[in-house]
């Protein structure tokens, strides 16, 4: 009996969570603008807090981004027209997914070329390995820290 | 010998690398405004609400924009070195009283001393957003064919406008960082 109540009350809580946006109203009433909205203000980064987009900052800025956010998307914008505006004004940072240019290119790269390097040593360690003679199990115990 | 020197030369430029990384400023944005045409804009005078103002009436010659609040503590601090410059009289100030109570920014420019030509009230933060502006205060150089030239974020101070600011202004003397950019 607890548990059921316990766990209505749980779900409860969990479907309210929307009750708790930053804005007291709901952005649009249509569907589709409010998906394009929720998916605009988490693509923005807030400026004043660097690690939040601007969907989960209560920063005035966010604010007032939110806001003209909000009236683009109602003036029929799209959402490559709405981007323009913010990176024309803030740059590219205001996006939390760089674009791929001159600047930003080792950051996307990067992790591949680690992974390929770290790849490439651990193949030669074990091409390496493979090819030593098979002892038995003590002397090969003994061994190992020399191999590199 | 070569199985110890690489681990050790990859760790000593890790090290450079993060070491790097500690002066960066991650919080300094770099305005793309730089180069490009200053945002025009017509607001309500702070100084008297009955009239407008507007950074077209600036247009021919060089100025600053000062964005600021007075609930800005950093804009406080430089209000004084904003009011040297202002009495050197080499560039208008134009102010932008960002996000603000105009009652309150009256009287902060009443009690204080007024360096600009003219506050214009952007309470909407809407003039604010067009100049990219993401803290206060932020002052930026206009010149003469209103191109944004230079953008400072931070405390305006003497040395940052005899550093930074007069050889943009002059076109003389070295330009000791060649940002479009700088924090303090």
């Amino acid at each position: 009996m607890f548990i059921k109540i316990f766990q209505s009350l749980f779900l409860a809580a969990m479907l309210a969570v929307p009750a708790w946006a930053i804005d007291s109203a709901p952005a649009f009433e249509d569907p589709v603008l409010l998906a394009r909205y929720d998916n605009l203000t988490r693509q923005l980064r807030c400026l004043v807090c660097l690690n939040d987009s601007i969907a989960d900052s209560n920063a005035t800025l966010a604010g007032d981004l939110r806001h003209e956010l909000r009236e683009q998307l109602a003036s029929g914008k799209s959402d490559d027209e709405v981007l323009k505006f913010m990176t024309d004004r803030y740059g590219a940072f205001v996006m939390y997914k760089p674009p791929f240019e001159a600047r930003t290119w080792v950051l996307w790269l990067g992790p591949g070329i680690f992974l390929l390097g770290g790849l490439a040593i651990a193949i030669r360690i074990i091409i390496k390995r493979a090819k030593l003679p098979i002892e038995d199990n003590d002397s090969n115990n003994s061994s190992e820290g020399d191999i590199a | 010998m070569w199985r110890y020197l690489i681990p050790i030369s990859i760790f000593i430029a890790l090290a450079i690398v993060l070491a790097g990384g500690l002066h960066l400023k991650p919080g300094c944005i770099p305005s793309p405004l730089i180069g490009k045409p200053a945002p025009a804009f017509t607001l309500v005078k702070v100084e008297d609400p009955t009239q407008q103002i507007s950074n077209k009436d600036f247009l021919g010659r060089k100025y600053l924009i000062n964005v600021w609040g007075t609930w800005c503590v950093a804009c406080r601090q430089e209000h004084e070195a904003l009011l040297a410059i202002a009495k050197q009289g080499i560039v208008p100030i134009v102010g932008i009283d960002w996000k603000d109570d105009i009652s309150l920014a009256q009287r902060w420019l009443n009690q204080l001393g007024n360096p600009y030509a003219g506050t214009g009230y952007d309470n909407e933060g809407r003039v604010a957003i067009d100049f990219g502006v993401y803290g206060a205060p932020e002052t930026f150089l206009v010149d003469e064919q209103g191109k944004v030239l230079y953008k400072y974020v931070g405390v305006m101070t003497p040395e940052v406008w005899q550093n930074a600011f007069l050889p943009r202004i002059n076109n003389t003397g070295a330009i000791k960082d060649s940002e479009g950019t700088t924090c303090s």
